[in-house]
């Protein structure tokens, strides 16, 4: 049985562990599931090929020529925005390599002790303090990283992402710390687009029904009422998530934190990272520091794969580091099967039980964000996501149960039940 | 305690990894990237407290110098905006240029301090940022016996 070795080279992109999807050659990331982000970029770019088409001639000769050449500027802004959150990387943080995880671990095993057989392991979570506040960092049983604070895990991406805000199915990826303000700047410019053109929409057929009537103006410009239709139903989403972002933004929180109310109620901690000063908060997110992405995507690296004569090949030895970490470490964390396996029954029927509560505790809250946009968005997102994620008060069972949630290789990634994942939130229909 | 004297190529290239430390990031002033000046427990025969700590120290300023929220990051901020940020195709960003600068300080560091003494420190962007690494090699002046063999197997054939 001879055995040939090829050693090529790849791009660290092709290795990469997590479910996103590459083009060019690593530099465009997204998330697998993009029908949404196709449907987005077809309503943006449909409504606003509409209103070149019918409105813009008339109102250029009619009123000004300034109409149409602002309403093309606003749109290759939407659409530079959209591409940018779409196609960039979000803070995604790598996972650790062996020796990294391995070093955690026997950290972990130092400060838990002996833990008695049969007995559940305490959860891993470090306490840190931030601005005089207690904050608990969590441990990422699929990244092997305890997690810095902001970042959650998301189930639909398989990536922690730094200061995680939601995974947004409409733009196709996840939003985090790199492009948070991209993400920001595309529901502003849009909320303006839809304003602009519905507007202009009024002011065309307000015009043209003078001189020949409404009916005939119809007859003559069909592509009016469509836009009209798009445009009414957009601007009350849009603007609405314009606004809530607007208002998280003020607070310097994220919408992750804010679903799980990490800072409000009573007994919770005051968000150590808000400068206390609107402006200010508002200036750091928006004018802060451009974070360039810690992913190595383009980096090129060996890859050793080895074919025997005989049978099938053998899987490539190098190509998947993270993969054959798992199980080379596994082992070494005996407390974690024992737990997982006896606790995953006991998740089930909390999972079930606590579906009904998240629907009716979320949505009171979500009312101080701008209401039309919850009332369609939010009933909509709770289905989707799956419940225990979505846990506002109930930090004991939390931390209970967390442990083994995270660790559910076999459960299709919507399902899984990351207690801290991301949130999926629907605009209603786009523009 | 007698030393022989790596150099960096011999180091990346012969040397046999004995064990990986890891100095951790330190978030008691938020999120902003710093790192723990705790002098981790196993270099204490290794280097000298002082050098990792102003190491840590060092880098740490440059990392406040990159994260900086004031006049310059605001100006290239609204640029970028006014121009829906295709400039940064062309332009390398005020965080870009500092992570050059700090891998330049941290080669250099290589050189003159920690690849003589058989460590070697891992630029923190390779690892997301998360941890800085400091491979320990085997200190040929001292005995052959290193702490965690199976460790070290793991590590050299990882490596």
């Amino acid at each position: 049985m001879s055995a040939v070795m090829i050693t090529r080279k790849v791009r660290k992109w092709e290795k990469l562990p997590g479910k996103n999807t590459f083009c060019c050659d690593g530099r465009v990331m997204m998330a697998r599931q993009k029908g949404v982000f196709y449907l987005t970029l077809f309503l943006i770019v449909g409504t606003c090929s509409l209103f070149f088409a019918f409105e813009c001639p008339y109102l250029a000769v009619h009123l000004s020529p300034s109409v149409p050449v602002f309403a093309i500027v606003l749109f290759f802004f939407v659409i530079a925005m959209l591409l940018r959150t779409s196609f960039s990387d979000p803070g995604v943080l790598p996972r650790a390599l062996p020796e990294e995880a391995t070093f955690i671990e026997m950290e972990i095993e130092a400060a838990n002790g002996n833990v008695p057989a049969g007995q559940r392991a305490p959860p891993r979570i470090r306490n840190v303090q931030i601005n005089n506040q207690i904050v608990k960092l969590k441990y990422c049983y699929t990244c092997k990283i305890f997690r810095p604070p902001r970042a959650s895990h998301c189930s639909i991406c398989d990536n922690c992402v730094d200061r995680f805000d939601h995974h947004c199915p409409w733009v196709g990826n996840c939003v985090g710390k790199r492009n948070y303000r991209y993400f920001y700047m595309f529901t502003l410019s849009l909320s303006l687009l839809t304003i602009y053109i519905f507007t202009f929409d009024i002011v065309h057929v307000v015009m043209r029904s003078v001189d020949k009537g409404f009916l005939n103006t119809l007859k003559e410009t069909p592509g009016t009422v469509l836009e009209v239709l798009v445009c009414f139903f957009t601007l009350w989403s849009v603007v609405g998530l314009t606004g809530f972002h607007t208002y998280l933004i003020s607070l310097n929180q994220t919408t992750n934190e804010d679903i799980k109310g990490s800072w409000s109620g009573k007994n919770r901690v005051q968000n150590p990272y808000s400068h206390k000063n609107c402006f200010k908060n508002c200036f750091e997110v928006l004018c802060g520091p451009t974070f360039p992405s810690v992913l190595d995507r383009r980096g090129l690296m060996q890859e050793d794969s080895s074919f025997s004569a005989a049978s099938a090949s053998l899987p490539p030895s190098r190509s998947n580091p993270v993969s054959q970490t798992t199980k080379t470490t596994a082992p070494l964390i005996r407390n974690e099967h024992t737990p997982d396996e006896t606790k995953r029954s006991i998740a089930a029927p909390e999972e079930k039980s606590s579906s009904p509560r998240e629907e009716k505790g979320s949505s009171p809250r979500e009312e101080k964000g701008s209401s039309p946009r919850e009332e369609k968005g939010s009933s909509p997102r709770e289905e989707k996501s799956s419940s225990p994620r979505e846990e506002k008060g109930s930090s004991p069972r939390e931390e209970k149960s967390s442990s083994p949630r995270e660790e559910t290789p076999k459960v299709p990634p919507l399902a899984s039940p990351e207690p801290d994942a991301e949130v999926s939130v629907t605009k209603g229909p786009a523009h | 305690m007698a030393r022989e004297f790596h150099n960096l190529q011999e180091l990346r290239h012969n040397a046999s990894l004995v064990t990986k430390v890891f100095v951790q990031r330190d978030y008691t002033e938020g999120t902003v990237c710093r790192f723990q000046a705790k002098f981790p427990s196993e270099l204490d025969h290794r280097i000298e407290r002082t050098l990792l700590e102003e190491t840590v120290k060092t880098l740490n300023s440059y990392y406040v110098e990159a994260e900086k929220i004031g006049g310059q990051s605001y100006l290239e901020g609204c640029l970028a905006c006014a121009t829906a940020y295709i400039v940064f195709l062309c332009m390398e960003t005020r965080y870009e240029k500092v992570l050059k600068k700090i891998s330049g300080y941290i080669h250099e560091q290589n050189e003159k301090i920690y690849a003589p003494r058989g460590l070697l420190l891992t630029d923190p962007v390779e690892r997301g940022m998360r941890v800085l690494e400091i491979s320990v090699f085997e200190d040929r002046g001292s005995s052959s016996s290193s702490p965690s063999s199976s460790m070290s197997s793991a590590g050299s054939s990882a490596r």
